[in-house]
């Protein structure tokens, strides 16, 4: 199967919501060895919903046009939603599936938002 | 005599696979090679008629067994020219030979404030192991420099390096990504002059050119089966005899003992003493078959055939737009390695769109990750590389795949 979908590469070549968010109260920086992906996340966290969300960091298209995605996808969200996301809404999103091999580079923003919301969870608390 | 790749690629049966009905185009040896039948073969009837644990039995079906593993060892010592079996002592792989290096002679002859001096485009196996123990010792690890230009070891730094009189020179004989191929025997040489011993990677030298430690006259030498046509599991690490002589055993168990007390233990002859516990018996009879098979080939002719495959690459290559290839551009100096990279996309994307159209290459840092990050300032590079079976038609189908990669990212 083709996983190089034109959505894909036009959200790659054209990132949204790509770099620092200056208001953001959580963020996470993560990176997968196999790729060589680097991917911060900085999400903008008011009353349990997700107020904004960017993302900072190189990587290829499936990691890139992903995040590019996933922060599209994320804003407006309850944080408790994005906690019970998983690959299933990662392949949803893409409509794609990206298979073992690059399943990583996927899946990276969407687990860097998580742990961005643990991080964040583990302050307020 | 050239080699004749149509009858060779009979010998190798995944070759005759299909992905979706696309060919196996395997562009991936440096990482790891495919297996011919005679490999197979050697391994299977292992199995099927003669199996049984080594340096044990005092029946016929051991003393078989133990005879093909020792003949395994004779004939890769032939290979790479050492002295003789007591120098070859077999390990996992490449890695493990390095690292029983590092823990055996290394635990004995660093101490504080000595150096180690290895090279920028060294694979992880060769810094790692040299890391640990200096940070153990604490030692110095220096790196001898590559000139940017020309993709070579910069001679000038190796002298500077030389000058802080290391205890230990550690360099690769081929580069795994440049497929530059360094001057050993001179650096061999030099390493000597300064009081040094020489430790060599061979991993991506001895399956493909003609190899001798003892003209190269390296100290150490280290190398694995599985990219030389034979199974993985089985590695080779060599040194000069007097060396091993004096190192003491890494790892304790059966057969690497001659006796045993309650309290204490005496070594094993070598290479036995750096064995312990059953080998890997099958591994050892299927890099026996393959050093057969090599040597069948001719190792000049395996090294002109890969000359050959690296120029036509080479000037496929760079013909193209937005397309960049590194490394020397004298293929006398370099090994079949190429990596490349497409402007705007990344290595992972090429390697992914390669594989939809059957062609198998390696993306990534290549586990040299200061020789791609810190020199060649990339995340990753994708990289093809060739082998005795590898020919021209299977080139021209990476260049086409390139052209897909382009189309899809829609670049010139």
């Amino acid at each position: 199967m083709d996983i190089y979908a034109e959505e894909i590469i036009s959200h790659y070549e054209h990132p949204h919501n790509r770099g620092k968010l200056a208001t953001a109260n959580a963020e996470f920086h993560d990176y997968n060895p196999v790729c060589g992906d680097d991917i911060t996340m900085f999400l903008d966290v008011k009353d349990g919903i997700i107020k904004d969300a960017k993302f900072d960091g190189a990587g290829c298209a499936i990691s890139i046009g992903a995040a590019s995605m996933l922060t599209d996808l994320i804003k407006g969200k309850s944080v408790k939603d994005v906690e019970k996301m998983g690959v299933h809404t990662v392949v949803d999103m893409l409509g794609i599936d990206p298979g073992p091999a690059r399943l990583k580079c996927a899946t990276l923003s969407l687990k860097a938002a998580q742990k961005a919301l643990v991080s964040y969870s583990r302050t307020v608390t | 005599m050239p080699i004749d790749v149509d009858s060779v690629r009979e010998d190798f049966p995944i070759l005759s696979i299909k992905n979706d009905g696309k060919p196996l185009v395997y562009l991936d040896s440096a990482a790891t090679s495919q297996k011919p039948k005679k490999v197979i073969n050697a391994v299977t009837r292992l199995y099927r008629k003669y199996n049984a644990n080594i340096h044990r039995g005092v029946y016929r079906i051991s003393e078989l067994a133990t005879g093909e593993y020792e003949n395994s060892k004779k004939s890769v010592a032939k290979f790479v020219n050492a002295a003789g079996m007591e120098e070859i002592v077999y390990t996992r792989n490449a890695t493990e030979a390095i690292n029983i290096a590092a823990l055996s002679w290394g635990e004995q002859n660093i101490a504080r404030g000595d150096r180690i001096l290895i090279t920028e485009m060294e694979h992880h196996s060769n810094i790692i192991p040299w890391q640990m123990l200096a940070a153990r010792k604490g030692a110095y690890l220096d790196y001898v420099k590559i000139d940017r230009d020309s993709y070579t070891l910069d001679y000038a730094s190796l002298e500077e390096g030389l000058a802080k009189s290391p205890k230990l020179v550690s360099v690769t004989h081929a580069s795994n990504v440049l497929g530059t191929i360094n001057d050993v025997k001179s650096i061999a040489r030099k390493a000597h002059e300064a009081g040094a011993k020489m430790l060599l990677d061979a991993a991506q030298s001895v399956p493909h050119m003609p190899v001798d430690f003892r003209d190269i006259d390296t100290d150490f030498a280290a190398f694995s089966g599985h990219k030389m046509l034979a199974p993985s599991g089985i590695g080779v690490l060599y040194a000069k005899r007097g060396l091993l002589d004096q190192m003491q055993p890494v790892l304790g168990g059966g057969d690497m003992i001659k006796t045993v007390d309650y309290q204490e233990f005496s070594s094993n002859d070598l290479p036995w003493k750096f064995e312990a516990g059953t080998p890997n018996i099958e591994g050892a009879i299927g890099l026996g078959a393959a050093v057969k098979y090599l040597k069948k080939l001719g190792m000049e002719n395996v090294r002109e055939h890969e000359k050959a495959l690296t120029r036509y690459a080479l000037d496929k290559l760079s013909g193209i737009k937005n397309v960049s290839v590194f490394g020397p551009e004298d293929v006398e100096m370099r090994a079949g390695v190429v990596p490349f990279e497409i402007d705007g996309v990344h290595a992972h994307d090429i390697a992914t769109i390669f594989d939809s159209e059957g062609v198998a290459i390696r993306a990534g840092h290549h586990c040299a990750m200061p020789l791609v990050t810190q020199v060649l300032k990339r995340t990753s590079l994708s990289r093809m590389s060739f082998y005795v079976y590898n020919k021209e038609e299977e080139v021209d189908k990476a260049v086409g795949a390139v052209t897909k990669v382009k189309n899809k990212f829609m670049i010139e």
